[in-house]
């Protein structure tokens, strides 16, 4: 009962930053703009966060303020960083899965390169422990068997993407917002003819994309490495654009597409916790998300649900 | 008309795309409550400056003035702002949407931050009652008719209050009865003190419908005038800027042995429903077999299973005998079988190509252009200059990208790669569209010759009148089904209405052929 | 050759060259930010690259799979496939030919071709996966291949910790004697460096390349597919064998240089902490030379000697040698924005307009 509580536990902090990711992808994706550079914008969300939260402690902010400090940053370069995949793809029009692939090396190249200058030529930055986000348990809802230790003795950011599933859902299918992000991803051509910006909606559907990237990214430096090097981010980026695509495209699918992944990640992290999972060898574990996405795209009917306008830059002159 | 306002006024509009000058110095008048028809050949311009009105394109000269007062519509935001609507010829709908999401989408009633999608619903329902527009604002675009599409287009313009309505060409994707309601719409419209444009070269319907119709051609506005007191050679002539023959000459069909045969044909859909079902007809060498139908009726499909691009499920098709049920395209090419195809830029060239790659798209396999798995460019090219030659295809080059040929040229190249590989049976679907008159005329000229030649043609096209003068017989399709087949003659056009509706030929006109 | 003057012509000659200016210039400025000379650390660079025969060697080792892994993207692309997967396709050659190399005896002059060709073939496999997939299940390639490197990477490291690991290393054994690949006399004589048949066997693909698309009945089948499926499908061409036909010999020429790079220069295989990043060059190298096949061998000797000269950058100017990524990152950044550069250009080339047949 206990271990089963521990995986639960686990399977949900390995997916927050994988759900968070995910749902920028899908405010991208829905607005009609490939985004295969979410990699790319996590490791600047992760290195954001370490290097934030690590300073700003030394400048005296005490508490989980420090934290906070870096999950902020994060977001806010990543939202920056995911300007340049705005500005390239929507006002230049360039091929959105290279400006993708442009993101994820130029993120891995800056951000090494930063944080050698930064720290004196090592590959990584100051571990955290102390200064990081600690686990919090709510009150009387933490007490339940099995859930409470499941879903309430986790880290605030954790609860943050609680949240931020239901918001993204209710922006999405409930406001005008969402009304007019998912119309310009279906068919520019109708939104543009009722007065609706396809550039502006692009603009912000990709730079949602950079900000939730920023903060899945700045979840994992923060809850589970404690410091961020070239490891840090290793295809979770890619993991959640499969979730999108389990998810269809879908908040709460996306959400539950990564929830999925994660427990397959965090059954390889409690290996020990069963005697049947330790006879597999982990890189099967591994590579379970990617492999089951193959087979569902390849097997699954109803594939048609991606977005129409995905990937097609919006040029007024052909409508 | 003449005593009414002016409430739309273009003066002096130039508009330039590199290359071509799409509006010369155009003015237009539009007055209140008018059904006002802008006439012209492909490419003339009409679009062009409709979409300047309504704020897509800006002029490089010229301006408008909106109820006598000078404007700059810099968007589709500011044309609704200045109540113009336009219901755009490939509709304008986002599918997964509902109609009610639809018709809001950009002018959203809310509730708080939500989207208040109840009393959308309840003022879409009321809009489509004063109109008598019938649809159901909770159904999906996807689940609906393209005739009701259409009114969700219209309600879309209406909900934004619009007093001018432009639309470009809006009976091009309707059936016969669905034309008659839009008629019947548009002239409540007017009645409701609407002013409408109504983009269209098709004549019949201006002179049932409009009150004034303005003849562009070549960018240039080459007359204004009352519906009433002209004719449909007038407007002809005055869209071509020449008389114009409607006939095509050609001397009756001595029809040999049968080419084509389909017997029992059938094709799916993707939802298994079926889209050709049961067709049987013959085509005999000598003789072009017209199809007529409205868009849509499984006309694609049914040449897509007879050259082999779709499976069919069942039936037979003989080519000279022989069956080729199941066939490959490339087996049916082999039969003798060419095919001028629907979409010239979808089909029927690799734009990227070269012309010369392009002439031999469906026989670089064979000798002389290959041999042993080698391209032989020299054949490549001597055929392209052949045939470049021989059907007057022009360009720079036959080195040129297909990309850089007009409509025109494009269409000729296409046509002479399939007339010279000396085909049994030609198959020629919406030959012509988008063509501008000389470049028709020279195309009708090609398939009456191929059927003088002896060779079997089938004809597919949505215009009556190019059916009437090409073809010696003709079936009608409708919903993948036969209505009926007949001697192709302008005496049956009511009959053949009537089946394009869905009637089947009634057994009192049935004619034996 | 008339094929060969277009790619030279227009936009593809001048776009890349301002962009690997635009590159350095966005590096130059990097550096500078970050408190080192640029100027110091461009001319380590160089030194590095020209200054010894070893350096030389290397400098043309690096480029080597550069060049097979341009040209497997390129392949596909004018194929109108999109081959993110080259990186996988890369591994899994390694992959087979390393388990070659290790674990058969046979006489050099079958064994070393033996493991190259395997490699190869496991490669066009692997790549023939998704191409499979694209062709019966309407997959998108770039998905599938994304997943696949993924797969491939955590596959070859099982191999590499379980299967054919060296007990107490992180490596796997290395290669018999008779598969390497390197060619001996030219190690000797530039001081070790590790030069091999790999460079030579791309050189020749880039022939072959341009052979088989222009000069073949096949090629024509594949441009056509390529640039426009629905014309070739009504031309009677095959186009989903096309498609798996393509992502076969694109994929082929990735495996052939996994395998150069295990049999020619590392002569076993370590376990990866992260992808090692040879097909996202290919990326590069396929957009700088412009997808044309002897175009590529210029972007493979220019990345190659770029990343091999990043090394002296951070020995002798102390520059962390990521700085090569972020310049390698603005090159192609800048050429898939043509529009940046061509508005760069502006007052060099007025009135350079495209004449589009579109109005109306």
């Amino acid at each position: 009962m206990e271990a089963i509580g521990l995986l639960l536990n686990t399977t949900l902090v390995f997916s927050t930053a994988l759900i968070l990711v995910a749902l920028g992808g899908i405010f991208s994706e829905r607005s009609g703009v490939v985004n295969i550079g979410l990699e790319g914008l996590m490791i600047i969300g992760a290195f954001s966060a370490a290097v934030f939260t690590y300073f700003s402690s030394e400048w005296g902010f005490g508490g989980s303020s420090a934290a906070w400090f870096g999950v902020l940053m994060s977001i806010v370069l990543g939202a920056a960083f995911s300007l340049l995949h705005a500005v390239a793809t929507i006002t230049f029009k360039a091929n959105q899965v290279i400006i993708g692939v442009v993101i994820n090396i130029l993120a891995f190249g800056l951000t090494i390169y930063l944080v050698k200058s930064l720290f004196d030529g090592s590959g990584q930055t100051e571990n955290l422990s102390g200064i990081a986000f600690t686990k919090y348990n709510v009150p009387y809802l933490s007490e339940i068997p099995l859930l409470g230790d499941a879903l309430f003795k986790t880290y605030p950011t954790t609860y943050l993407c609680y949240l931020l599933v239901f918001v993204s859902w209710y922006a999405l299918y409930r406001t005008r917002f969402g009304l007019r992000l998912r119309s310009v991803g279906e068919h520019p051509g109708a939104a543009d003819t009722v007065g609706i910006s396809v550039i502006k909606y692009r603009y912000i559907g990709v730079i949602l994309s950079g900000a939730f990237a920023g903060l899945g990214g700045a979840t994992i430096a923060l809850t589970t490495t404690y410091d961020f090097s070239h490891t840090t981010i290793s295809g979770q980026g890619f993991i959640a654009i499969a979730a999108i695509i389990f998810g269809r495209w879908h908040p709460i699918g996306a959400a539950g597409a990564a929830l999925f992944f994660g427990f397959a990640q965090a059954l390889r992290f409690q290996a020990d916790l069963f005697e049947w999972s330790q006879s597999i060898p982990n890189e099967f574990l591994y590579m379970l998300p990617y492999l089951l996405t193959l087979l569902l795209l390849a097997f699954a009917a109803g594939k048609s649900r991606a977005p129409s306008a995905l990937g097609d830059p919006y040029d007024p002159g052909k409508r | 008309m003449e005593h009414q306002p002016i409430v739309a006024e273009l003066k002096g509009i130039t508009k330039r795309f590199p290359g071509i000058v799409a509006n010369d110095n155009i003015s237009f008048q539009l007055r209140k409550g008018e059904i006002h028809a802008l006439l012209g050949e492909n490419g003339a311009g009409k679009s062009t400056l409709m979409n300047i009105l309504f704020g897509l394109y800006q002029p490089d000269e010229g301006h408008i003035e909106i109820n006598g007062e000078p404007v700059v519509i810099d968007g589709a935001g500011k044309a609704i702002e200045l109540r113009i609507g336009m219901v755009h010829q490939h509709f304008k709908l986002v599918k997964p949407f509902t109609v009610a999401e639809n018709i809001i989408l950009g002018n959203e009633p809310t509730k708080g931050i939500e989207v208040d999608i109840k009393s959308a619903n309840v003022r879409v329902r009321e809009l489509s009652d004063q109109y008598g527009l019938k649809v159901d604002p909770r159904f999906r675009i996807e689940d609906i008719t393209v005739g009701m599409q259409q009114r969700v287009e219209i309600l879309k313009t209406l909900y934004r209050g619009a007093d001018i309505l432009i639309f470009d060409e809006p009976s091009a994707v309707l059936t016969v009865q669905e034309i008659d309601e839009l008629m019947e719409i548009l002239r409540a419209l007017a009645r409701e003190g609407k002013s409408i444009i109504i983009i269209t070269h098709k004549l019949k319907e201006i002179m049932a419908l409009a009150d004034t119709c303005t003849v562009i051609r070549r960018g240039k506005v080459v007359g204004s005038v009352n519906v009433k007191e002209s004719s449909e050679r007038q407007l002809a002539e005055l869209m071509v800027g020449r008389s114009v023959n409607f006939q095509v000459n050609k001397e009756k069909s001595k029809p040999g042995k049968a080419i084509l045969e389909l017997s029992g044909l059938t094709v799916q859909g993707e939802h298994g429903k079926a889209v050709v079902e049961d067709v049987t007809f013959q085509i005999r060498a000598g003789e072009i077999f017209g199809i007529a139908g409205v868009d849509g009726n499984g006309q694609t499909q049914l040449v897509e299973a007879i050259t082999g691009m779709r499976k069919a499920n069942s039936g037979s098709i003989k080519v000279n005998g022989k069956e080729l049920f199941g066939a490959s395209v490339r087996n049916v090419t082999e039969a003798g079988v060419s095919h001028i195809p629907e979409d010239r830029h979808k089909h029927g060239l690799v734009l990227d190509f070269t012309v010369s790659e392009n002439m031999v798209l469906n026989n670089y396999y064979k000798e002389p252009y290959s041999r042993t798995g080698i391209l032989n460019y020299k054949a490549i090219d001597d055929n392209a200059s052949k045939l470049a030659q021989q059907f007057d295809v022009r360009m720079s080059s036959i080195h040129t990208e297909a990309r850089q040929l007009s409509g025109g040229n494009q269409q000729k190249a296409i046509i002479a790669r399939e007339l010279t590989r000396d085909p049994e049976l030609i198959i020629a679907v919406q030959p012509t569209r988008g063509l501008d008159v000389g470049a028709i005329e020279f195309v009708h000229k090609q398939l009456v010759e191929a059927r003088n030649a002896g060779k079997a043609v089938l004809l597919v096209s949505f215009e009556l009148e190019e059916l009437y003068g090409l073809s010696d017989r003709l079936a009608v399709i409708y919903e993948g089904r036969i209505m009926g087949q007949m001697e192709a003659d302008e005496k049956n056009e009511e009959q053949i209405g009537l089946m394009m509706a869905g009637n089947v030929m009634g057994d009192a006109q049935r004619h034996t052929v | 050759m008339q094929v060969l003057s277009k790619i030279f012509t227009k936009q593809s000659t001048y776009v890349p060259l301002v962009a690997i200016v635009l590159g350095l210039l966005v590096g130059a400025i990097v550096m500078w930010l970050g408190g080192y000379d640029p100027i110091v650390a461009y001319g380590a660079m160089l030194d590095k690259i020209f200054g010894s025969t070893y350096d030389f060697g290397e400098a043309i080792r690096q480029v080597t799979p550069l060049i097979f892994t341009g040209l497997a993207v390129a392949f596909a692309f004018r194929a109108g496939l999109f081959n993110i997967g080259v990186e996988g396709q890369f591994i899994t050659g390694m992959t087979a030919a390393t388990w070659i190399g290790i674990n058969l005896n046979l006489p050099w002059f079958i064994h070393m071709p033996l493991a190259v060709i395997v490699g190869g073939i496991a490669g066009a496999l692997w790549a023939g996966i998704a191409g499979w997939l694209k062709a019966s299940r309407g997959v998108n390639e770039v998905i599938s291949t994304i997943m696949l490197n993924w797969i491939a990477y955590y596959f070859a490291n099982f191999m590499v910790r379980v299967v054919m690991v060296e007990p107490g290393q992180n490596r796997t054994k290395d290669i018999q004697g008779t598969a390497s690949a390197s060619i001996d006399w030219l190690v000797t004589l530039m001081d070790n460096a590790r030069v091999h048949w790999g460079t030579v066997v791309a050189i020749l693909c880039s022939f072959v390349f341009y052979y088989v698309l222009w000069k073949t009945r096949q090629g024509y089948e594949l441009r056509a597919s390529g640039f426009n499926p629905d014309a070739a499908h009504y031309a009677g061409m095959n186009v989903k064998g096309s498609i798996v036909k393509a992502m076969m010999f694109s994929g082929g020429l990735a495996g052939l240089g996994g395998a150069f790079e295990s049999l020619g220069v590392f002569k076993s295989m370590a376990v990866m902490n992260a992808l090692p990043g040879y097909g996202f060059d290919g990326i590069a190298v396929s957009l700088l030379g412009g997808n044309n096949p002897f175009g590529i061998i210029f972007g493979g000797i220019l990345f190659g000697f770029l990343s091999y000269g990043s090394t002296g950058m951070s020995f002798e100017a102390d520059v962390p040698n990521e700085i090569i990524r972020i310049v390698i990152g603005a090159v192609i950044f800048f050429v898939a924005i043509h529009g940046i550069v061509k508005w760069f250009l502006k007052p060099f080339f007025r009135k350079r307009r495209e004449d589009k047949k579109e109005a109306a």
